[in-house]
């Protein structure tokens, strides 16, 4: 018997919603929602904490800026706090070094890092997924029973056809879908008719910034760009913040 | 480390579960070696936890595995010892077990792609049923 599944309702007692942020797709943007929605959240007044559980790719801690920090133990482990953010990333531990993960040992990690992560009182816990619908993805469902799913894509067509795969699994899996947040986007008809025939709220569009990469790892700086501002409106009409 | 609380946490909480249904008179925990469970803060933390659950007068016995890694590209076989690794690094496994990734390499071959054939982490057992 695994002792460790039970644990994970008690870790998450004292948090209100989890938003896992997802795609199907790399490389469209999940991550800096994820972190970005963080950071405005959290500016918002709001309680916030930010798993990454992209094993392979972790990118919060870089958005973030987190350097320096690390979680400290008290019968279980709790999150550094970086720019008001509870902070969860195995990258803390791993720093940098490749971690070839096969199928069931990703299970593993994620069950481990859920029932060891001391998160206490939180509004929102968003969840930064890996590109795909594998363990990482199915797992969190799973294990956290309750979690929401703001989708992000690209106008692309190759974005939008797996996007509308994933919909459709959240919707057997009878995920809530928060809505759909459109990136590197200029308001095309595209995605906001896709949300549509799918049956999910199209929530916004951001805009792509040429100059993100160099605010990257400053959140005072990245509240602040045109991204955030835009990002902000998809969070309001998804009554997130 | 204190981390062997959260562990046994768990572990009552799912022998909670177990005594809803019948009373637990036994139960076999297995450690692992590769987590470097403190066995000694474990027992202790177990027995403070059951203290006023239905597992009060339950006898927890703990089983120690040592550890077996598999190296997936050349399939050597070898017993996982620690020694080799920083502290910080034992740590970071000892929370999470499969970032021995990070920090492991097969001895024959150099490659980080191996499997845990066994003593990873905690699991229970065995549990006897009964009064
Ligand atoms: N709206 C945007 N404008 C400019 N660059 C962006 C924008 N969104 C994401 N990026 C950049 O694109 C890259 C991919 O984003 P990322 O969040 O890592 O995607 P994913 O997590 O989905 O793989 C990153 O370098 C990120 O900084
Ligand atoms: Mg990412
Ligand atoms: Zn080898």
């Amino acid at each position: 018997m695994d002792p460790r599944a039970a644990i994970v309702d008690e870790r998450l007692k004292g948090v209100a919603r989890v938003v896992l942020v997802c795609s199907g797709k790399g490389g469209v943007g999940k991550s800096l929602v994820a972190s970005l929605s963080s950071l405005l959240a959290a500016r918002e007044g709001l309680r916030v904490g930010l798993l990454d559980i992209d094993f392979h790719g972790p990118s919060c801690h870089t958005i973030l800026g987190a350097s320096g920090v690390k979680p400290v133990e008290e019968r279980g482990l709790t999150p550094p706090v970086v720019a008001g953010v509870k902070l969860m990333s195995l990258n803390f531990f791993a720093e940098g070094q490749p971690l070839p993960l096969r199928g069931e040992e990703v299970t593993d990690a994620l069950l481990e890092l859920l029932a060891v992560t001391i998160w206490g009182n939180l509004d929102v816990l968003f969840i930064d997924s890996p590109p795909g619908t594998g363990e990482e993805v199915l797992d969190t469902l799973r294990l956290t029973k309750r979690a929401e799913a703001l989708v992000v894509t690209t106008p692309s067509r190759l974005s939008l056809a797996t996007v509308s795969r994933l919909v459709k699994l959240l919707r057997e899996l009878r995920t809530p879908v928060l809505g759909l947040v459109e990136n590197f986007g200029y308001g095309s008809d595209a995605v906001r008719r896709s949300a549509e025939e799918w049956g999910v709220r199209y929530l916004g569009w951001l805009p792509y910034y040429p100059e993100l990469e160099e605010v990257i790892g400053q959140p005072d700086k990245l509240v602040r760009t045109p991204v955030a501002l835009h990002l902000r409106e998809a969070l309001r009409a998804a009554q997130l913040i | 480390m204190v981390h062997e609380w959260a562990l046994a946490e768990a572990i009552v909480k799912r022998l909670e579960e177990v005594a809803r249904e019948a009373p637990v008179s036994s139960a076999v925990i297995a450690v692992g070696e590769l987590q470097g469970v403190d066995i000694e803060i474990l027992t202790f933390a177990l027995n403070e936890l059951k203290k006023s659950t239905k597992l009060e007068s339950s006898l927890l016995l703990i089983e120690k595995e040592p550890a077996e890694l598999e190296c997936s590209t050349c399939e050597y076989r070898w017993e996982f010892g620690s020694s080799g690794l920083s502290e910080e690094e034992r740590e970071a496994i000892h929370y999470v077990p499969e970032l021995a990734h990070a920090f492991i390499r097969c001895p024959r071959c150099g490659s980080p792609d191996f499997r845990i054939v066994r003593g990873r982490g905690v699991w229970i057992k065995d549990v006897k049923l009964g009064g």
